[in-house]
């Protein structure tokens, strides 16, 4: 049996622990708030500041120089011009480096899926990890020492895109291993039991199947070096004109936002600039959100 | 000719330029610092000294080593409650809920602002903020880079301790649940030490991410070749000081430079492979 | 043993097989068969016994995993099936796996007519809508998908994607038709159904299937074998064998003592 205290002094246990249990539940919500406050204050301020520099000239035109920025702003105007060198090196660079990362990485992905234990495959695996884990800017000094200075002998769009490229390569290695292991193996049994060759079997059987995983694969790998400065500003180095040739120098959106911060005349622009690249990538993120979704 | 021969030889012979490139790497960063190291032997990596006039040149990694555990160490604490509470919101108290969904995409969010955006909006709003609080040196320093770094890691490990934590078997949980255990009790004594080894793995790699870190950093720390004598003083980290540098160096001071991409290339690769081992120990 | 071994013209004959996958653990032990024209064969035993490896050897999908080593010979239709390119037999022979799989990205047509749409065969048009109409009446699905042919085989209900899977090995006209436990992932309606299909199909094909359900075997084979630890333990009419069991692991077997 229970003495009276004993029942109260329960009773003060259980409603104790019930205050605390409270009490940490709204902890974990509030911190759990603060941690997406900076999200909407960082899009908040890139569409207050930066929303009234777009317009069809901003993505059509090069940037003005300093003087004619500084003579706008002094009579209170819209500073004139664009970041179209911007928008044209980005588009640039980051095909190049897709075409160079794309199907080295999923040919990898294919190797690493058909040889789950090989020991060339899992240290194969392994690098391409630790390789995802590199700093930006190292590879930027990578592609600085291999292409700068042995190919293009300068600073060129090619060397931004073997840097972006070395830094997408692993992703898609990874999400191509992880599409491909979700497709049931019975399917690429179906096919090589029809006597499809092998190669056939990943053309027109594997990579169709997995196809919304890859393109989503692909999509996140472009979304994360869109936005990417430091390597290019040992590699690509930026221009103020308009550029096509890789084996030259070319600007990128991020550059230009990075030369706009380091010239007072020119700041106004900074968030016009980040608010167009914040919504290129939102754009990529949201579309492969989408695709992966659709496929389940 | 066999076809599927073919086929296998061409994904083996693609998947060998992984190792290429990383071992190539490694080769290029080695020989492009050996000048530095021959210079001033291992000494290098202790030496407080960066002083890049000629006939006086010296250079030593030490402040950028220190300037890059000690941002990294404290991003590493501010997120740590942070992006802990958020991963028991999405794999345990609100998991499937729209709430969760929200959160979650505005956490993934937070790991596509481009660096750059970080560094402006640490620069025009926090840093103001942060002279408002009190904090000096113009509110440059490795506490700002920390806050900013802080924030860009929280996805990176609130995600693999989401994923953990929602693997969590329900049985587990249900038998603590019917010994009268709290829903805090639960996640305390249940959940996060059957989750642990994932939690850990998480901020390894998100520790991995702040260490190498660029440009917001570079735009926060302040850029003084000193080893950070406080939490409020400035700074420079291995990628922020390659990044300011690099514009005007040849010679000796970018083989330093290139030594010292050499030591943040090793420095990550040990931290990451180190993550990567404790999740495969998991499975 | 007194088994049916060896049979005048068999389709399959099947010599001294053994194949293992690590070194000295034989999955399939000293195997010899012949399998006989236009009948269904069962091949039953408890899990692990190497039947499905022993299927999977006629059209060498067992050679799928790297480290298989083949020993004997399988000759189909009297040519050694080791000595012909393994995508030529994949063509003479038709499989049917144990969850339907049809190709998810192609239409109910696409999926009847892969086998040579996949190997670059082109055939005229008719001759492919010909193709795709008989198989599918074949497999009786033809009524229930002939207003939708170019819908995606994934929409279909279980038992009819396994027909269609089945439509797809039958398109190539197979020699034989392997099945691996084909009913294993379906509900009794739909499970008949196929067995009805097996029984009428042996008119036109020879059908080995694996199965571990016994009452199926009992109902639709005309041949049974039963293994055991790699070893082909008993080979007979499956009349005989489910009646008179010759050895006492069959007995033990179809009397459910282990397995």
């Amino acid at each position: 049996m229970m003495s009276n205290s004993d029942n109260k002094s329960i009773q003060s246990q259980v409603s104790r622990r019930k205050r605390k249990d409270q009490f940490y539940h709204g902890l974990m919500i509030g911190l759990s708030v603060i941690t997406i406050l900076p999200v909407i204050l960082i899009i908040f301020k890139l569409v207050v500041e930066g929303i009234g520099q777009i317009s069809l000239e901003f993505l059509v035109q090069t940037p003005p120089d300093s003087f004619e920025a500084m003579s706008a702003t002094a009579a209170g105007e819209r500073i004139p011009g664009g970041i179209a060198n911007g928008i044209t090196g980005t588009l640039l660079m980051v095909s190049v480096a897709s075409a160079m990362a794309i199907p080295v990485g999923i040919l990898t992905g294919i190797y690493l899926y058909e040889n789950p234990k090989k020991f060339l495959a899992g240290l194969t695996r392994n690098v391409s990890d630790i390789l995802q884990g590199v700093p930006s800017i190292v590879l930027g000094l990578i592609a600085y020492l291999w292409v700068v200075k042995h190919i293009t002998n300068g600073f060129s769009a090619l060397a931004g895109s073997v840097s972006l490229a070395i830094m997408m390569l692993p992703m898609i290695v990874r999400s191509t291993e992880e599409t491909l292991k979700m497709i049931p193996v019975s399917i690429k049994e179906a096919a090589l039991a029809l006597g499809v060759p092998y190669y056939k079997v990943l053309l027109r059987v594997l990579i169709p199947t997995g196809f919304s995983g890859l393109l989503t694969g692909i999509l996140l790998g472009i979304s994360r070096i869109l936005g990417e400065t430091a390597p290019l500003l040992l590699t690509a180095l930026g221009s103020s004109r308009i550029n096509l040739d890789i084996t030259e120098p070319v600007s990128a959106i991020p550059l230009l936002i990075w030369e706009f911060y380091n010239d007072p005349n020119m700041v106004d622009l900074i968030w016009s600039s980040s608010l167009l690249l914040m919504a290129l990538v939102l754009f990529l993120n949201v579309t492969s959100k989408q695709i992966a979704k659709r496929k389940k | 000719m066999n076809s599927d021969k073919i086929t296998k030889g061409v994904l083996q012979s693609v998947s060998f330029i992984i190792l290429l490139l990383a071992g190539g790497m490694f080769y290029s960063l080695v020989e492009g610092s050996i000048p530095a190291f021959r210079e001033f032997g291992p000494g290098f990596i202790v030496s407080g000294e960066w002083n890049p006039r000629s006939g006086e040149e010296e250079y030593g990694a030490l402040p950028f080593i220190a300037g890059t555990l000690i941002t990294s160490v404290l991003a590493l604490i501010i997120s740590l409650p942070l992006s802990f509470s958020a991963s028991l919101f999405l794999g345990e108290y609100y998991r499937g809920t729209r709430m969760a969904k929200i959160l979650g995409s505005m956490v993934d969010l937070l790991a596509g602002i481009p660096s750059i955006v970080y560094g402006l909006w640490g620069f025009y709003v926090l840093r103001p903020f942060l002279i408002e609080l009190g904090v000096p040196n113009q509110g440059f320093g490795v506490f700002t880079a920390g806050i900013i770094l802080a924030i860009m890691i929280i996805p990176f490990a609130t995600s693999l301790s989401t994923e953990i934590i929602s693997m969590v078997p329900v049985e587990l949980k249900e038998a603590a649940y019917s010994l009268g255990a709290t829903r805090s009790e639960v996640a305390f004594n249940v959940i996060v030490p059957s989750a642990r080894s994932g939690i850990i793995a998480g901020y390894i790699l998100a520790f991995g991410r702040a260490l190498g870190e660029t440009m917001a950093v570079t735009m926060l720390i302040g850029n003084a070749n000193i080893i950070p004598n406080g939490l409020f003083s400035t700074g420079n980290t291995m990628a922020s000081l390659i990044a300011n540098q690099f514009g005007e160096a040849g010679g000796l001071k970018l083989s330093a430079l290139i030594a010292i991409g050499l030591l943040l290339f090793v420095i990550t690769g040990i931290i990451n492979a180190m993550g990567k081992f404790i999740i495969k120990k998991m499975d | 043993m007194d088994n049916i071994k060896t049979i005048k013209d068999p389709v399959l004959s099947i010599k001294n097989l053994f194949v293992s996958y690590d070194k000295g653990k034989y999955a399939v032990n000293d195997v010899s068969a012949d399998i006989k024209r236009n009948s269904v064969t069962a091949i039953m035993g408890p899990s692990g016994c190497g039947k499905s490896t022993l299927l999977r050897a006629v059209n060498r999908m067992h050679e799928l995993y790297e480290t298989i080593e083949t020993k004997g010979s399988i000759d189909l239709n009297g040519k050694d099936i080791f000595k012909m390119p393994a995508i030529q037999l994949r063509r003479m022979t038709g499989m049917v796996f144990q969850r339907p799989n049809p190709f998810p990205t192609m239409s109910i047509y696409d999926n009847v007519i892969a086998g040579y749409k996949l190997n670059g065969i082109h055939l005229k048009r008719s001759k492919r809508d010909e193709i795709v109409e008989r198989s599918l009446r074949d497999v009786t699905l033809w009524d229930e998908v002939k207003d939708g042919l170019y819908k995606k085989g994934t929409f279909l209900s279980g038992g009819q994607q396994q027909r269609l899977c089945i439509a797809r090995a039958l398109a190539f006209g197979p020699e034989v038709i392997l099945l691996d436990e084909p009913t294993s992932a379906l509900d009794p309606v739909a499970t008949s159904k196929i067995e009805d299909l097996m029984v009428s199909l042996k008119e036109n094909y020879t059908i080995l299937m694996v199965t571990h359900n016994m009452s199926q075997a009992a109902r639709i084979s005309d041949y049974s074998m039963f293994m055991y630890l790699g070893e082909l333990v008993e080979y007979g009419k499956t009349k005989d064998m489910f009646t008179r069991p010759k050895d006492r692991r069959t007995e033990e077997y179809l009397t459910g003592k282990f397995g």
